[in-house]
């Protein structure tokens, strides 16, 4: 007879695991990687590609050389980070510029503070804003988009974000009317479908949600950071919307237009960078959705998720220690 | 369909030997008996080397307020007394007895007739109890007889009967229910006279259909017992879950269930109280399921208290080829043993035999910060930080941050999908946190 293990309970395990997680999340990216391809053509996946490769191989180096530790680029953590990264940047960037990013979202975002686990931002963000600030002129440079095997603009032809024509044209005086009426602007459907320029993730908005859809039946995300996200965002940009419809980009708008979709449903909601408990996680979605509208309407930048995030990620642990569970037995109302 | 509120998980349920009808398994030859076999003080030897006998014969003798009485099991004579391995691995003080006949003490009814009226007052019920040696079944061995004596200032309202059996696996609560349906409801009848209680509710998940059917139907013919159905969720059985699924109320945090009126006893405790009360018999038996995807036989068994749990499982079919583990009790609070020599003792459940894949722990990873063991912890805890101070010995704020709370269900390692042994550090912070503030209050 073989020897008995001998181990402390419980005995049995979910089936569960990070990895299975974390490729849960990939499988959701899949509808948004397609209408990625579809309206950016190959230079769309030539940027994933190029983007989740160096990730990979990043953290590859990093474990096996500078560590020297176990290597675990198959948990599918670095996967998720490549494409989330090129998910966030336009179809034109140059391959040494999303490199780079690849290289700060591992190396600094990630690998610097120990790995899976230990991050306390998310690093495709991290990546993300840096290139941004750095490299601004071709990380705002948007390609048009065009659809596969349709009739349209050539590559070479770029043009402002939904977001960044709104920004320009009230800049300019005009009210969101005038904008909204002129031939350049996509329009709420483009925009829910993803006829929009912008990051190559961010465009359709249906895509997006489909994938979320996938993620909420996994039980990959719950619902909280979500809708605390959204409703808060909502509420906010209505109340303004209500005051004055002329210079207020309406609610539904601003969902769809941006990266709202994408940084709510797999970035704010991404587990190590946000809180732990619910009531936590509805403070983050809330903070973020605030601070979201906030840099849209009278940032410097049209677009405020990335930083949004980023500036939750670091209230978290803050959030952790304010924000506790309801414990059993604390609070006896007996009855 | 009641159920607790705060966190739980839904493990693979798993209840293969749901089926079988309670067997008594045949005498051992050997027995080794623990001398103290409940929470508390331990009890005194009152037996010697070479002495003949009884079944029934008191061993040892519970001499504080918190301890409790053991009984020989089988008549015959005791080669020793000395240490024994026991389900937790470690040495405990045992009675050695070879087994001669089954020479029961004089006074034992061992018929099966069923006794149905109370004669004993208050007093005389928690007096036999006690010296029975009755002691909670449902796994922690808490001497009932202690439950059953309110402190002053407190009152019992209700009494709760633990039938909900959510260890994945096991069944020797649910046959018992389906089989010693009556003389349970008799035991539970005692239990409310004792505690001068005029209502009791016993939880049973839904997963046994045919023990809720059944026992509502004989309880129709007793007064102020009813039948709680259940939802199936882990850890629906455990004492403050029931409480609050039950009658809607939250024991305090450090408190006991009298706390909120409640006394909680387990099925198992029920009959154990029947047969003390009216049948002058002793706690030397009780019923065990062996179980386990690969056991030939899983079965539910009468097994004679102290009886190597090795014959059990020779009695399921042997232990299969590819067995990694024997646990005593379910999956999820159940102790790996380290001997098959381990002997049956009155808190023991379960026999569950995994095999070498099933026995081998996920790797473990990183925490990521998921929140899983947050959102499953019954009592809400936060086990990833509560582990991570354990780790760190920070057990003040470990105390802060109720540790002392955690009720070891193992709903946290279950569900953690990087495979963290939570609970191993749980425990461990509990322990040391314990020691900390037993320190102070002596002080």
């Amino acid at each position: 007879m073989s020897l008995l293990t001998v181990s402390g309970s419980p005995h049995v395990h979910t089936q569960q695991s990070v990895k299975s997680i974390m490729y849960g999340v990939v499988i959701a990216m899949i509808p948004a990687i397609f209408v990625s391809v579809y309206f950016f053509g190959l230079h769309a996946a030539r940027v994933m590609l190029i983007s989740v490769l160096a990730c990979l191989f990043f953290e590859w180096v990093i474990q096996k050389y500078l560590i020297k530790g176990p290597v675990t680029i198959n948990d599918g953590s670095a996967l998720v980070t490549g494409i989330l990264l090129a998910f966030n940047v336009p179809s034109n960037l140059p391959a040494w510029i999303i490199v780079t990013g690849a290289l700060v979202s591992i190396g600094i975002g990630k690998m610097s503070f120990g790995g899976l686990g230990k991050n306390p931002f998310n690093p495709a963000l991290v990546g993300r804003v840096f290139l941004l600030i750095s490299f601004p002129v071709q990380m705002t440079s948007w390609p048009l988009p065009k659809p596969l095997f349709g009739p349209g603009v050539t590559d070479a032809i770029t043009g402002p974000t939904t977001l960044g024509i709104f920004k320009e044209g009230l800049d300019a005086g005009k009210t969101v009317q005038e904008i909204m009426a002129s031939p350049s602007f996509p329009g709420y459907i483009n925009d829910l479908m993803g006829a929009q320029s912008g990051s190559m993730g961010e465009i359709s908005a249906i895509a997006l949600l489909l994938g979320a859809v996938y993620m909420f039946s996994r039980k990959i995300i719950t619902w909280h950071i979500p809708v605390s996200y959204i409703g808060t965002a909502v509420v906010f940009s209505g109340i303004l919307w209500l005051i004055d419809p002329a210079h207020y980009i309406d609610p539904v708008m601003h969902l769809l237009a941006g990266g709202m979709i994408l940084g709510v449903f797999f970035m704010a909601t991404d587990m190590v960078s946000s809180p732990v408990s619910t009531k936590g996680q509805l403070v983050f979605g809330a903070g973020a959705g605030l601070l979201t509208i906030l840099i849209r309407v009278w940032g410097a930048y049209p677009e405020g998720v990335s930083f949004a995030i980023l500036i939750m990620n670091a209230f978290t642990p803050l959030i952790n220690s304010a924000f506790k569970p309801k414990r059993f037995g604390e609070v006896v109302k007996n009855g | 369909m009641k159920t607790f509120k705060l966190g739980g998980v839904h493990p693979e349920e798993n209840k293969i030997s749901a089926g079988k009808a309670i067997e008594v398994l045949p005498l051992p030859e050997k027995v080794y008996i623990p001398v103290s076999q409940s929470l508390g003080a331990p009890s005194t030897v009152v037996v010697e080397k070479g002495a003949a006998i009884r079944v029934g014969q008191l061993i040892a003798k519970g001499e504080s307020f918190i301890s409790s009485n053991v009984h020989s099991s089988v008549s015959g004579k005791v080669t020793k007394i000395d240490d024994v391995i026991d389900a937790s691995g470690y040495k405990r003080k045992a009675v050695f007895i070879d087994v001669e006949g089954d020479e029961w003490e004089e006074g034992i009814d061992r018929t099966r007739d069923i006794i149905r009226e109370v004669t004993m007052d208050r007093d005389e019920i928690i007096k036999r109890i006690n010296e029975k040696g009755v002691v909670g079944l449902g796994g922690a061995t808490f001497p009932s007889h202690v439950k059953l004596m309110v402190p002053d200032g407190r009152k019992a309202e209700y009494l709760l009967i633990n039938g909900v059996e959510c260890e994945p696996y096991l069944t020797s609560d649910h046959r018992l229910m389906l089989e010693r349906g009556e003389e349970m409801l008799i035991g539970v009848r005692i239990l409310m006279k004792a505690l001068g209680v005029d209502k009791a509710f016993i939880g049973i998940e839904n997963n046994k259909p045919d023990a809720i059917r059944y026992l509502s139907g004989l309880s129709a013919g007793f007064k102020g017992i009813e039948i709680i159905p259940l939802k199936v969720k882990y850890p629906q059985g455990g004492e403050k879950q029931l409480i609050k699924a039950v009658v809607n109320r939250e024991v305090p945090s450090g408190k006991l269930p009298i706390e909120v009126g409640c006394v909680v006893n387990n099925v198992g405790t029920a009959l154990a109280v029947y047969e003390a009360v009216q049948k002058n018999k002793p706690l030397v038996d009780r019923i065990v399921t062996v179980t386990g995807k690969t056991v030939a036989k899983p079965c539910n068994l009468l097994v004679r208290i102290g009886t190597p749990v090795g014959l059990l499982i020779e009695h399921a079919g042997g232990l299969p080829e590819n067995a990694g583990k024997v646990i005593s009790g379910g999956p999820m609070m159940g102790k790996a043993l380290t001997s098959l020599d381990a002997p049956v003792v009155k808190g023991t459940s379960g026999i569950l035999i995994m095999d070498g894949v099933e026995a081998k722990r996920t790797a473990q990873q990183n925490c990521i910060r998921c929140g899983r063991c947050i959102t499953v912890c019954p009592m809400g805890l936060e086990p990833y930080l509560l582990a991570q101070l354990s780790e760190h010995q920070l057990y003040e704020r470990a105390e802060k941050e109720k540790i002392m709370d955690c009720i070891e269900c193992g709903s946290c390692h279950f569900t953690c999908p990087a495979g963290r042994p939570l609970l191993d550090y749980l425990r461990l912070g509990k322990n040391k946190t314990g020691i900390i503030i037993r320190n102070r209050v002596k002080r």
